[in-house]
């Protein structure tokens, strides 16, 4: 069963570097799909790549130009980016624009951590990527990548809207392969991810003043 | 340039005198744009003088120093906003482990915030201070990061939920000469206390309040903020100048031509070097563009906070426009990057005048639109009218310039008090209310877009011909002295103190927030309003967040 990913309103053809994701679907439909399961997996992930839902995370100047693609002139809500959230339990996946701080970092890692499965992270910009212009600050984060697993990068600074609708469509795209990039996405496999979250709860519940900050 | 300078320097003389019959111990040093040095056992009683008898209300800048051998110790800027008089004053306290200076936190409410800044970053303890927390640093952070000799391993990256200090520190003199550090709780055991934010899409970017509330009333707002703290002085002092110029359009990005106009124009001051009129008409019509485009935001973004969405996407429309034609010059459409030293980085679009005067066309009866969607609605009316009231003395007292002052009556536009590049050779009208509530913070703003229209209108046919770039040597090197620049950013008062020894480097680079003060007098202007009042207060009041941490 051959399966070509699909996007609405972009040409297969216009993407162009995604060799990695190619190969990798190719490898793994070496032995074929089952029909009936390979069937309710394209309904599914259809529907999952053309409704992700954003959290409205902006920190910096990133943010702006993810205001502007909310309106109507770049209007992301064409591709099924629709509506930003704001509570992260709603929302698919966070796009970190701006820089990330070290006083921030924990606050993100604890977004991150209360977004339900699947989630995706897309690093907006310079700084979300590398630290950007700041990279030598003794207050920023070299990079979100090093607190929470990133699927897309897009950088500039900040990124044109046109860069960061392509950077959508490319998590679309990734999400299609779902399937096979679930674990990959996490970087670690399920009992281990498992694992991790339940020890996170074990030690909250233990830390009395944990409400303090009245995000739980 | 030259105009406001010798204006300046009038002043100077003549409160010189003043300050030298006041105080003898006062040294004046004339390096830079000139400064009083005072004792740190003699600065107290000087800055009583100068509030009390002398007029100077208005705290522009609290800059805190490290000055190696000579100790810790804090530059303060001030204004006498009846006379315009400006004088600068330094005090300096040379045991660096423990240096002390005395809070001037009642004499001018700004002083508050600025201290726990420059507590924050260099460890100064200010005596008196009723509340001297850390202010954009973690509560368990190690050592003063903007000191010489701070160490980066000191503090890497710690992923641990950060806990919250629930009491106050302050350090109080006792009748003996000594000092004794008290401690008051912020909040009592029974208060209600809520947290909004930093993830809150109403705070306009990573800020956090922890709010007491009784019922729906607000009793106390406690600001928690450096969720966005890049150290870009710090790394200032590290780079070039011309190399400084990229880190200020990230400060305030709704600003980023008049942030990076006030550190040119500080830096052209400090060379000595004055720009061709061309360049000073390309940079006034640049700000004004961004004062347009900033002010659209602004309207989007409160429609937005308190749910008119349709505002939010009218604001956007036409901030593309503006955008369209930064964009066609500079190349870039939310950091242009288009001052430099001396100049611009590249001339203006053969476009762009026939580009702009479209855009005013097409911008006067959209003001209408607004205006009949937006100002008129009754719900708007409601919501803005009478909350959120802040003094004009309160707003001196804190230094809210801007939008924000000028609700307030308070006539504190960089653009008239110290004209700089084209702005005394327009016709402009400076926008104040009287109220200072909500609505009139709203309305600042709505004629503001009206009046930069105009200004733009002036110039646009009248750009003279000349140079775009000066000639400026690779290398600049500014000679010893310490200098401050100020504009009008899109919130207010955007200021730029430098202090060189001579280097190619800054010894070390403050700015002036324009959003420190706003955030700083949320706590007074907020008490007894309803928890919903706050969204608008917050909205109006307009602060960015980057450009509060820095």
């Amino acid at each position: 069963m051959k399966r070509n990913v699909s996007i609405k309103s972009m040409k297969y053809e216009d993407f162009n570097d995604n060799e990695y994701i190619e190969q990798m679907l190719k490898e793994l439909r070496d032995n074929g799909t089952n029909v009936i399961v390979g069937c309710l997996d394209d309904v599914i992930e259809w529907g999952r790549s053309n409704s992700l839902w954003p959290l409205t995370f902006a920190t910096s100047c990133c943010g702006i130009e993810f205001m502007a693609i909310g309106a109507a002139r770049y209007d992301f809500a064409r591709f099924g980016f629709e509506v930003a959230r704001s509570s992260p339990r709603q929302a698919d996946f966070i796009m970190v624009a701006g820089t990330i701080t070290n006083k921030m970092a924990p606050v993100l890692k604890r977004l991150y951590d209360q977004m339900a499965d699947p989630k995706y992270v897309i690093a907006t910009g310079g700084c979300a990527i590398s630290g950007g212009p700041f990279k030598k600050s003794y207050h920023v984060v070299n990079g979100v990548d090093k607190i929470i697993p990133v699927d897309v990068y897009i950088p500039g600074c900040p990124p044109r809207p046109e860069a960061m609708l392509y950077g959508l469509m490319q998590l679309q795209r990734k999400v299609k392969a779902q399937r096979f990039l679930g674990g990959i996405n996490k970087g670690i496999s399920e009992k281990e991810y498992e694992k991790m979250m339940r020890k996170d709860t074990s030690r909250t519940e233990d830390y009395r003043d944990y409400d303090e900050s009245g995000l739980a | 340039m030259r105009t406001t300078s010798n204006i300046d320097m009038e002043n100077k003389l003549d409160i010189k005198e003043k300050i030298a019959a006041m105080e003898p111990s006062a040294v004046w040093s004339d390096a830079g744009d000139g400064m009083f040095r005072v004792p740190v056992s003699s600065f107290r009683p000087l800055a009583e003088k100068l509030k009390n008898e002398e007029g100077f209300d208005f705290l522009r800048s609290l800059t805190g120093m490290d000055w190696g051998e000579e100790g810790l110790g804090c530059v303060y800027h001030l204004e006498n906003t009846a006379t315009g008089e400006n004088v600068v004053i330094s005090t300096a306290d040379a045991d660096r482990d423990n240096a002390r200076v005395p809070s001037v936190h009642d004499l001018w409410k700004g002083a508050n915030f600025n201290e726990r800044e420059a507590y924050d970053f260099f460890g100064i303890k200010f005596v008196g201070h009723p509340d001297l927390r850390r202010l954009f640093l973690r509560d368990d952070w190690q050592g003063h990061p903007l000191r010489k000799d701070y160490d980066m391993a000191l503090n890497p990256l710690n992923m641990e939920n950060e806990g919250n200090e629930d009491e106050a520190p302050s350090y109080e003199m006792t009748p003996d000469g000594g000092y004794i550090l008290r401690r008051h709780p912020l909040f009592e055991d029974q208060e209600y206390v809520i947290n909004i934010g930093p993830q809150h899409p109403a705070t306009h970017g990573v800020l956090r309040f922890r709010v007491s509330l009784e019922g729906e009333t607000i009793k106390k707002i406690d600001v928690h903020s450096g969720y966005i703290h890049r150290g870009i002085e710090k790394l200032c002092e590290s780079l070039t100048y011309p190399q400084t110029l990229a880190l200020t359009d990230r400060l305030d990005y709704l600003g980023a031509m008049q942030n990076r106009h006030a550190l040119c124009a500080c830096i052209e001051k400090a060379m000595g070097l004055e720009v061709s009129d061309r360049i000073k008409c390309i940079r006034t019509i640049m700000d004004e563009l961004q004062r347009i485009d900033s002010h659209l935001l602004f309207i989007a973004c409160l429609s937005q906070d308190m749910g008119a969405l349709e505002v939010f996407f009218l604001g956007f429309r036409d901030r593309e426009k503006v955008l369209d034609i930064l964009e066609q010059t500079t190349g870039g459409r939310l950091i242009q990057t288009y001052n430099t030293i001396g100049g611009v980085q590249a001339d203006i679009h053969p476009d762009f005048m026939k580009k702009t005067k479209e855009f005013i066309r097409y911008m006067r009866p959209k003001m209408r639109e607004y205006q009949e969607i937006f100002t008129d609605n009754v719900i708007v009316r409601k919501r803005l009218t009478g909350t959120g009231i802040l003094s004009r003395e309160d707003a001196i007292s804190f230094g809210a310039t801007g939008g924000s002052g000028r609700a307030s009556g308070w006539a504190c536009d960089v653009r008239k008090r110290h004209p700089y590049a084209m702005y005394d050779k327009v016709d402009f009208e400076e926008i104040t209310f009287a109220a200072g509530d909500c609505f009139d913070r709203y309305m600042v703003r709505v004629k503001e877009i009206e009046q930069s229209l105009n200004i733009i209108e002036q110039l646009i046919d009248n750009i003279p011909e000349g140079e775009w770039q000066m000639k400026v040597k690779p290398v600049i090197k500014l000679p010893a002295g310490s200098w401050y620049t100020a504009v009008e950013g899109s919130r207010g008062e955007f200021g730029v103190f430098i202090e060189s020894r001579g280097d190619k480097f800054p010894y070390r680079v403050k700015f002036r927030s324009t959003g420190l003060p706003l955030v700083s007098c949320i706590d007074t202007i907020s008490r007894n309003a309803k928890i919903a009042d706050l969204i608008a207060i917050g909205g109006t009041l307009d602060y960015v967040v980057p450009d509060i941490d820095r």
